[in-house]
Formats: C-alpha cells, structure tokens, sequence
C-alpha cells in the first residue's frame, strides 16, 4: 500500500512537468491547431542555458528567472522570425517547420555541450520532505513550482486585458482585429508563454532525468498524451491530464515493470483518439452540413 | 458645412482576380448616418471591409481628413472605427462581460469603461441580466444587440453596421432601429449602414447610396430617394 502511494506522489511531481509541458502545447495548439513538437526541445535547450548561467557563477534562482525571461523572448522571436513567415502555408509544411526545430535544437544543445549526460543542481534540499517517506524535497519543491507557474497562468489569462485578447486572438481572429486586438502579436505572446512555461519545466525536471539533449523527448510524449487525455483544446484539460499520465506511468511502472512506462503514454494516445477524442474536458466538435 | 467624417473617392476593391468595387465614392457626415442598399452581391459589404481594411483596395479613403487607406485593420480601429460585421463576429466562447470588455480593448480611461457598461444597459438592459452568460449561447437578437454594444464600448467616432437587421424578427429590428437612432441622436455617433431592408435604412439616415454590381447608381438625401417611386418600385422593391 505504501509503495502504491509513494508511487503515486511521485507520480503527481512528474505530472506536474507533463501537465506544464501539457499545457504549453494546448496554447499553441489552441491558437495555430498545430501541435508544436519542437515544444521539449525548447525547454531542453533553456534548461541548458539555465546550466550555462549557473556555471558562470550565477545563484540557482537567478540563473531560473533569467532563462525563463530569455526563454519568453526566444519563443516571441521564434515566432516572428520562423513561424510567422509560414502561418498562411498547408499544415505539412508548419509540422515540418516544428520538426526542423526539433532537430536544430537537439543538434546545437548536442554541438555546444555535447551529449554527455550532465547532472543539474536541485534548489530544494536533499532527502525526502519534513521526514514523510513518500516525497522527496525536490519532488514536492517542482510540484510547488509547478502548481505557481500553472496558477499564474491561469490568473492572467483569466484576469487581465491582455490574457483576454490572447483568448480572443486564439478563438476569433477576425473578430479580434475588428477591436483592435493585434492578433499577430498575440500569437507571438503566446509562443513566448509556452517557452516560459517549458523552461520551468525543464528546470524541474532535469534534477531527475539529468541533463542531455534528449531529455525531453519521452517527457513531450507524455505530455501530449496528457493534453489529448485532457483535450487538446482545453488547457484545464490538459493540466488534469498531466498529472493523470504522471501517475498512471509510475503505477505501471511499478506493477508491470518500467520497460512499459513510455508504451503507456503511446497506449493513452490511441484509446483516447479511439474512444473519445475530444478527450475528457475538450468540447466536441458539431458542424452543421 | 463642415468637412464629412468620412469621405471615400473612386474606391476599387477585389478578392484575388475577381473585382468587386468598381469605383465608388460616397460620405458620412460628420454626425450624420449614411446608408449603402443594394441586392445580394451588390458589394455593400465589401464596401465596409474596405473602409476598415479587410480588403485590398484602391482610391482614397479619409476619415477626418487623413488618409486610411492601406492601414492595417487594428490601426484604423484605433483611430475610432468601430464595426458590426457580417454574421455579428461574436466571441461565441467568452462571455457576455468579456465581450463588452473585447470592445473596449483599446481604450485606456478604466473608469469611463466602467461607466459605459452603465450606459450598455440602458440601451440594452438584457444584456445585464446575460453578463455571465456565454456569448454562444445568446439568441440571434441577443447577439446582434451584443455585437452592436462591442462596437459602441470602443466609443467610435464612426459605426460601420453590416446588415443589423439580418436573420432578426421584425419586431427586435424596430427595437434595433429605434435605438440606433436614439444613440446617434444623443452622442452624435457617425453611422454607416449598410441594408438590404431599404424601407428601415431610409427611415434611420440621411444620406443613401445604391449600388448595383459594384457601381453607385443613385444617390441622394434619404427623403428623396424614399419619395422617389421609379427608384423604390425598380431597385428597392417595396
């Protein structure tokens, strides 16, 4: 029973990193219908600067806020100068976009710092938390985190002008321009956020899986499994997600052996497209004929 | 006389190889409401994209004397142009509030926004008890009055409304009218409205301008045109 629960709260810190990576996914998704799979590389390659900063000498939680700041402005500039040039072009051509980033920036974190496995520094003390066995600091540290950056999120979407003309940007471009939402903008904000949200992710993480260029590579899977689990168009769906994939793979992990951990995301994916696709919060989608 | 809010000269317009707008010109007064009637595929609607750079066009268009031709929809929105589009443009999922919030997005003064949501329901008091609602799921009528708040929370030097009366029963489209009328008479909002029910158009404005494929053909105060019987029985039809 103790092994259950212990699994399932470490479950619940990994949630935490997919539903964030989950989440950032759904903001792009929600506003282009694409999926952004270059999203993990992203994060990895800002979790290597985050890496960079601290080897310069820099405290753990500047280094953080500073390459979540960089990282917001790289994925505003990713927009403007790569995504934005092909928005108008057939989806092939954006998904190949999106994978062509994948592979640059797998290969250039690769180049820079070469794909020895580095270990990544925890902010939070070692050993397990207020002397519980079934969380470690870390683990309940990044849960934190993670649930800060998610809540933060969410208010400014929710509660300022500026999250309600991304939204409105997302669902209705041409109403959006009508008053005076710079809809091109928006978009880049939003490629910002997901960056942002993706370096955090990364950050927490990598203590755990360490350092490499390929870290985030089962890390999106699952993520993405979280976000069509959730609905893809929902990003409450997609948090909830998360954190259900987190738990489900560490409770699989643990009963059926870890060799099928990543099946089970790739399991998640198709039952969810095969049985409900909108996925448990999404809307269905009904047009008239 | 005083300089027309609106003034558009030998305005062309096309979607891809197929032209639309074969040089038309007409104006809104300052103050005044000026009206474009014409049949399906007349080009009245293109004629409101144009103005707010939807479409690509060609001539002029002023509005207070600069030229806005070639400026990207959100700028021209900024200057002060607020527009009811075809189909009502509403954002089916935010609600009613955030809607009304969406319009005002522009403005900077807090506290008049606050106080325009006031004067929203005094011209339209259900949208009060809708706040909350989600924008879908209001009634066609509902939506119009909706569509035509958004634009009034810009406080617009000019409204451009396209069609308000579509799909609409006759009796909210008298209700519609009425107060559109009310609110162009108590804050001297410039209109331009484009109809294809020509009888309520000419009754609510000044000035009118028929187009046919493109081109005007007739135009004229509203009184002399609605007085005009060859004109109402051979283009209007009523």
């Amino acid at each position: 029973m103790e092994l259950l629960l212990h699994q399932i709260f470490a479950g619940l810190a990994t949630g935490g990193i997919y539903a964030s990576v989950a989440l950032a996914l759904v903001m792009i998704y929600q506003a282009t219908h694409l999926v952004n799979f270059a999203q993990g590389e992203m994060a990895m390659f800002a979790t290597y600067l985050a890496w960079s900063l601290m080897q310069a000498g820099l405290p753990y939680w500047v280094a953080f806020f500073l390459t979540v700041a960089i990282a917001f402005v790289g994925g505003i500039l990713i927009e403007r100068v790569i995504i934005q040039p092909v928005e108008n072009a057939p989806v092939l051509s954006v998904v190949i976009v999106f994978i062509g980033l994948l592979v640059i920036f797998n290969s250039l974190a690769g180049w820079i710092y070469t794909y020895t496995i580095k270990p990544f520094p925890s902010p939070f003390p070692s050993g397990s938390f207020l002397d519980n066995r079934l969380l470690s600091s870390h683990e309940m540290g990044s849960m934190a985190v993670t649930l800060g950056v998610l809540a933060l999120v969410f208010a400014f979407f929710r509660y300022t002008p500026l999250g309600l003309a991304m939204r409105a940007a997302a669902q209705n471009p041409v109403s959006s321009r009508l008053v005076g939402v710079r809809v091109g903008w928006m978009l880049a904000l939003g490629w910002g956020l997901a960056s942002a949200i993706g370096a955090v992710a990364g950050i927490m993480v990598a203590p755990i899986v360490f350092l490499e260029p390929n870290m985030m590579g089962g890390i999106l899977l699952y993520a993405f499994a979280g976000a069509l689990l959730g609905g893809i168009d929902s990003p409450g769906g997609a948090v909830l997600g998360g954190f259900l994939v987190g738990v489900l793979e560490n409770v699989v992990g643990v009963y059926l052996g870890t060799e099928l951990k990543l099946t089970v995301a790739l399991v998640i994916i198709v039952a969810v497209l095969v049985v409900r696709p909108s996925g448990l919060l999404g809307k269905v989608h009904v047009a008239r004929v | 006389m005083t300089a027309p809010l609106l003034q558009v000269r030998d305005l062309h317009a096309q979607y891809g190889p197929t032209r639309v707008l074969h040089g038309i010109a007409f104006e809104v007064r300052q103050g005044g409401i000026s009206t474009i009637l014409g049949a399906n595929g007349a080009g009245k609607t293109t004629t409101l994209r144009a103005v707010c750079g939807m479409v690509r066009t060609q001539g002029e268009i002023l509005l207070g004397g600069e030229r806005i031709d070639g400026k990207p929809t959100e700028s021209i929105v900024r200057m002060g142009v607020a527009h009811v589009p075809d189909g009502r443009g509403t954002f089916m999922e935010l609600t009613v509030e955030e809607n009304l919030r969406l319009g005002a997005y522009t403005r900077r003064d807090r506290e008049q926004v606050q106080a325009d949501f006031e004067r929203i329901y005094r011209y339209f008091p259900r949208l009060r008890e809708r706040l909350r609602q989600q924008a879908g799921t209001l009634s066609g009528g509902e939506q119009q009055m909706l569509a035509v708040s958004r634009a009034l929370m810009l406080r617009p030097r000019l409204l451009l409304l396209d069609e308000p009366s579509f799909g609409l029963a006759p009796l909210v489209v008298q209700e519609l009218f009425e107060i559109l009328g009310e609110i162009n008479r108590a804050e001297g909002t410039s209109m331009l409205l484009v109809e294809q029910n020509a009888s309520l158009a000419l009754k609510l404005a000044d000035h009118a301008w028929l187009l046919e494929t493109g081109r005007v053909v007739i135009s004229g105060s509203a009184e002399s045109i609605r007085n005009d019987e060859v004109v109402r029985r051979s283009y209007l039809g009523y």
